[in-house]
């Protein structure tokens, strides 16, 4: 019993690596346990540990915690990165579902048919570039201080960085009209617990290519 | 001896600051994501008034405005704040009123029993959107969903927990976000409950809260499922073929 939270899920990205960001920026150390067959999932389900028969899987405290949401507040609640009272907290909770959306809508693209890709792909950047980004801009703007909320680093800050960052890696380009967030991503890519999470060897964890997606898929049994 | 006149204005004058102290709610004239907001604030006691779009120029004039922070309905007008994204408005509401639990860990708990019924409430609030063949594949989803992974979840918390209440001892958001969703599977799937003995007694005893029972009543802000007009408004709104 190390002490340390378990993170079970697959070896990709998907909904769980929201959680790695937000551990790995409140200097957490956390070990996984990766998903690679339908026997584990379905022992797991047994075994009762999937409240919703669902991952991601955090066990942290003594919980056997699920759905996303719910665990990165907790973590958030717990290390000091959800504000300064219930206004704070209600920017940052604002905040973080303007990014899951973004998000969320990356993370299901290579689960649609090839079509629907091809298709999507450009809606999204467009999403980003006329309804996310300038939101975040102009929360920058004037908050005038380097967070979105406060005066300190709070979880909007880094769910703000990782959707930048997975945004960019489909459009290089997408921030170029965004002056306040290129630096915001400078700033932040450079406080020590994420410079080191964004450095080879860690965690985080790579796009999800092909292999991923039939490696959820077989063991989702889904398509 | 104060003037007649002088006592009406003063009256008005706290009328409209009591007015002004209410949340707004700015959505369609129907259910869909506000629908839990109006729920919470109901369970809660608070009065509420509601701004009901019809237009596309009014959700235009609130888009030029700046009152859409991601260009996007709900939006609830609450303390000095325009509030978007649904559980976002919820978790302030929730916390604000003492209906978030007592701690980081009941709050954990209250978070995860949210976003099941919340998972569960969104397969019926697409419900509408679909064709009558899809709709048929949907109600056997809700169902399936609702006896096999949600109901029986909560009927063992129930049981484990040992209070009247989800978690803690008192109300909170994850039994008013339950309540909803018992009521609104009941109205696609009538018998839904019969093997859920506890959560049968806890709709009695949840429903029959005084600021719950009120909301239940005819005449208060409570909507109805969505029907055709409903549809045609909110694609109106948002210029959908």
């Amino acid at each position: 019993m190390s002490g340390k939270p378990k993170l079970t899920y697959f070896n990709g990205r998907g909904r769980m690596e929201s959680i790695r960001w937000l551990l790995a920026a409140a200097g957490v150390e956390f070990e996984e346990d990766f998903l690679e067959t339908r026997e584990q999932y379905l022992k797991l389900i047994q075994d009762g540990h999937l409240l919703f028969d669902q991952v991601p899987l955090v066990e942290i405290d003594g919980m056997k915690m699920v759905q996303t949401k719910a665990i990165l507040s907790y973590i958030a609640g717990k290390h000091n990165l959800y504000g300064k009272g219930l206004k704070e907290r209600a920017f940052i909770d604002t905040y973080v579902e303007g990014t899951t959306d973004l998000m969320q809508m990356i993370l299901t693209l290579p689960f649609s048919p090839p079509e629907a890709k091809k298709k999507n792909l450009p809606l999204i950047i467009e999403k980003a570039k006329n309804r996310y980004f300038p939101a975040y801009e102009k929360a920058l703007k004037q908050h005038g201080q380097g967070f979105l909320v406060g005066n300190q680093l709070s979880w909007a800050d880094v769910h703000l960085l990782e959707a930048i960052l997975m945004v960019e890696e489909k459009e290089p380009t997408v921030l170029s009209e965004f002056p306040l967030l290129q630096g915001f991503k400078t700033r932040i890519s450079n406080m020590p617990t994420i410079k080191k999470f964004l450095q080879p060897g860690s965690q985080r964890k790579p796009q999800p290519d092909d292999k991923y997606v039939a490696t959820v898929m077989k063991i989702l049994k889904e398509g | 001896m104060p003037k007649v006149c002088c006592c009406l204005s003063s009256s008005q004058a706290i009328r409209s600051s009591l007015m002004a102290g209410k949340p707004k709610l700015y959505y369609f004239n129907g259910r869909g994501r506000m629908e839990s907001v109006r729920w919470l604030l109901a369970a809660a006691g608070i009065e509420f008034v509601e701004e009901f779009l019809e237009t596309r120029e009014q959700y235009e004039k609130l888009l030029q405005d700046g009152a859409l922070l991601f260009q996007q309905v709900p939006m609830v007008e609450i303390d000095g704040m325009k509030m978007v994204q649904t559980r976002a408005i919820l978790g302030y509401i929730a916390a604000k009123h003492n209906l978030y639990g007592k701690n980081l860990k009941e709050r954990a708990l209250i978070d995860m029993y949210v976003e099941g019924t919340r998972d569960l409430m969104d397969l019926i609030r697409v419900h509408h959107k679909f064709s009558p063949e899809e709709q048929e594949k949907n109600l056997a989803l809700i169902n399936e969903r609702a006896t096999a992974r949600y109901f029986p979840v909560y009927e063992k918390v129930l049981k484990d927990h040992g209070t009247e209440f989800l978690v803690g001892n008192q109300l909170t958001w994850a039994d008013v976000q339950l309540i909803e969703a018992i009521l609104m599977v009941e109205e696609k799937v009538s018998t839904i409950l019969s093997k859920f003995p506890l959560l049968q007694d806890f709709k009695t005893r949840i429903c029959n809260i005084p600021t719950i029972k009120k909301f239940l009543q005819p005449g208060s802000q409570r909507k109805p499922p969505p029907d055709e007009s409903y549809v045609v408004t909110a694609n109106r709104v948002f210029n959908r073929k």
